[in-house]
């Protein structure tokens, strides 16, 4: 593959297509965050020799294989705490995460706080289909309540987590969240998160047809991605005044912004600058 | 006793005041800090714990001064983390730990095995298991060190015995780590790891400091894992065009998953063999009064220095002994150790844990040979007084 893309945006100049069939579901959402992504990739000019992906455990993990980059494929939870030490020893490469909602939320959400809190200047892509795909369907931080899942055949009795505002509590550059059925909007959310000189966090509504959906009578991808549509608002839209639109009123587009100073920054102006005096 | 330009170091808070080059008094774990980066390590994470905590306080100081990043993570797993990460990133990476952190790095220790990333793990052993008493020295990492993360995997571990062989070893870390892309462990006790000596860090003969092999060539002919008769695939550096594949799962010679078992079984067996086949590189072992000796005394660490001292208390008696140390404990120096047994009508393992390091000693023992342990588990280092009244004990009961 050459590092060269057409002007115009084809999917598969930032793709390793030699390794489909891809082991994505029908229906999985993944692949449609996955196209946002490449998409903002290649309107940022970013190139491919020079990005480097980092992925957890999970559904989420396995789709940074198919990019045509530099690619690492970690242990759960942690590719957060990988890429801080791959974008500390190399501030020269485009770091993106993605993750999950297990993998951020439950055993990686210690490196999620302080990934925010440190504000380095990496974007992370939280892909949150509710659900533990991979393992077969186990309920997960951000499972809708009262749902079923494998481990909770009574419906999940657990609140949800709303990933964007612990980023933003914890200090996280940037922040948005957006569906997958509104492509040209993550996929210019991710271009402003990768324009941000910080920690982007960006959540990504997925969604599990094969196996979350199925397991709650959500029907078929479509339906479900509509349903989306119908819960989540811009958060332009004034979702105060929209009596209607509760309780599970998520905002979508850019949730916030601070101008904490980036952790390369930080470190080259208070330490070593400071060596040797 | 006045050492001519001897130092005593009075750093104040920002680190200002040690000096890594001239004849000093340094702590083991000072020497570690200063010996990494002397090494080429540029890039630290580490996370609190006693008794290594000097490492990363002193790194943090030395780091920067050579242009290197020091990063104190949230938790063990994550500085596990971020070594492999800033390793895979091309820079000579490595953390510092005790027993519980140590147990929370296995599995990304086995996942820079798995994926042939180098990087420098310290253990500074301490009373186990479970908190356990921080202050306190042990040898109870012995197992844990070798197999500590789950799956059959390969790694080295260094086992030194005083501060100037903390320094040496720790540069001997990094080489091997770079030339065999593996992890390697530097293994020794809070009584080392505080035992303050006279050192010149600057005037330690390390020899060649090595790199890993880079990855060179047409990028679309470059596979990860495929290498020549040594065995070691060259790394692909991010940002050199060769955007490759890097996983803990089970991968072909290409970089992406595999489970074929033809393709599984081979490169598991390569990953394996490697240390055995670069023997030469990593084994190291000391010995001392081997001829003639009727008893062996084998073990590694403070332990060792103590067993040194008995060898003496020994001939005063007229018993012949001798001692057998792996400086490189893991892979265990097998056929050194049955060289240096042979002959002998008695084994002892002193060891400050209830018995890790007997095993391979028993495994690798000539049947008829009787091998003994003494077992220190109170937190205090084993005297050579003691080793030595073990020793008559034994060839007393004959």
């Amino acid at each position: 593959m050459t590092d060269v893309p057409s002007a115009e945006f084809n999917i598969r100049d930032y793709l390793r297509t030699e390794l489909f069939p891809h082991f994505m579901c029908p229906g999985c959402g993944h692949g449609i965050a996955l196209r946002a992504l490449l998409w903002a990739l290649h309107e940022l000019g970013i190139s491919k020799d020079n990005l480097a992906v980092v992925s957890g455990i999970g559904c989420s993990g396995r789709v940074g294989a198919y990019i045509d980059a530099n690619t690492f494929h970690t242990t759960h939870g942690r590719p957060l705490a990988f890429a801080t030490g791959l974008k500390l020893a190399r501030p020269d490469l485009k770091v993106v995460v993605l993750t999950g909602d297990g993998d951020c939320l439950a055993i990686g959400g210690n490196h999620l706080i302080h990934a925010c809190r440190r504000n380095l200047n990496i974007t992370c892509l939280l892909l949150n289909n509710e659900v533990y795909g991979m393992t077969g369907g186990q309920v997960s931080p951000t499972t809708t309540e009262a749902r079923y899942t494998t481990t909770t055949p009574s419906g999940n009795h657990e609140p949800a987590f709303d990933a964007c505002k612990l980023a933003e509590a914890a200090g996280a550059g940037f922040v948005g969240r957006e569906m997958t059925l509104q492509t040209p909007a993550l996929k210019n959310l991710v271009k402003e998160g990768m324009s941000h000189n910080g920690f982007a966090f960006i959540e990504v509504l997925s969604d599990c047809t094969e196996i979350y959906g199925r397991k709650n009578d959500l029907g078929e991808s479509p339906e479900m991605i509509l349903a989306q549509k119908a819960e989540f608002r811009s958060k332009d839209y004034g979702m105060e005044r929209d009596e209607v639109f509760q309780p599970r009123s998520l905002a979508t587009g850019v949730l916030s912004r601070n101008d904490h100073e980036e952790y390369t920054a930080a470190y080259r102006k208070h330490v070593l600058s400071k060596a040797s005096s | 006793m006045a050492v001519p330009g001897l130092r005593h170091h009075r750093e104040d808070a920002r680190g200002r005041g040690l000096n890594d080059t001239g004849i000093q008094n340094i702590q083991g774990n000072h020497a570690c800090a200063v010996a990494a980066v002397a090494a080429g390590c540029r890039f630290f994470a580490g996370y609190p714990i006693t008794p290594s905590s000097e490492i990363a306080e002193r790194i943090s100081v030395e780091l920067p001064k050579a242009g290197g990043t020091f990063v104190q993570m949230e938790d063990e797993i994550a500085s596990m983390a971020a070594v492999i990460g800033a390793s895979a990133g091309g820079i000579k990476a490595m953390t510092a730990t005790s027993g519980p952190g140590f147990s929370l790095k296995q599995e990304n220790l086995g996942y820079a095995a798995g994926a042939e990333i180098p990087c420098v793990i310290v253990d500074v052993m301490r009373g186990g298991p479970s908190t356990g008493m921080p202050t306190r020295p042990a040898q109870g990492d012995f197992m844990q060190s070798r197999w500590g993360t789950h799956g059959d995997h390969a790694c080295i571990v260094l086992a030194p015995w005083s501060v100037k062989e903390i320094y040496e070893q720790t540069v001997r870390a990094f080489n091997l780590s770079e030339t065999l892309r593996v992890p390697v462990i530097v293994l020794y006790d809070e009584v080392i790891g505080h035992l303050v000596e006279t050192l010149d860090p600057g005037s330690v003969d390390t020899g060649e400091i090595t790199t890993r092999k880079w990855a060179g060539g047409d990028p679309a002919q470059y596979r990860p894992y495929a290498c020549g008769e040594d065995d070691i695939p060259p790394m692909a550096r991010p940002g050199d065009g060769y955007r490759s594949h890097t996983t803990g799962l089970t991968h072909a010679e290409n970089g992406f998953p595999s489970q074929d078992p033809t393709t599984v079984d081979r490169v598991a067996r390569r990953v394996l063999g490697k240390l055995a086949r670069h023997n030469d590189l990593v084994e190291q072992v000391d010995c001392y009064d081997l001829d003639g000796a009727q008893v062996l005394i084998a073990t590694c660490g403070i332990t060792a220095r103590a067993a040194k001292s008995a060898l003496r208390l020994l001939q005063d008696k007229g018993i012949a002994a001798g001692l057998f140390r792996p400086v490189t404990l893991w892979p265990f120096p097998e056929e050194s150790y049955r060289e240096a047994a042979r002959g002998k009508q008695q084994i002892l393992v002193p060891e400050m844990n209830a018995g890790q390091l007997i095993y391979e000693i028993q495994r690798l023992t000539p049947p008829g040979v009787p091998v003994a342990g003494f077992n220190r588990l109170d937190g205090e280092p084993i005297t050579p007084r003691q080793i030595a009244e073990r020793v008559e004990e034994l060839l007393n009961h004959d």
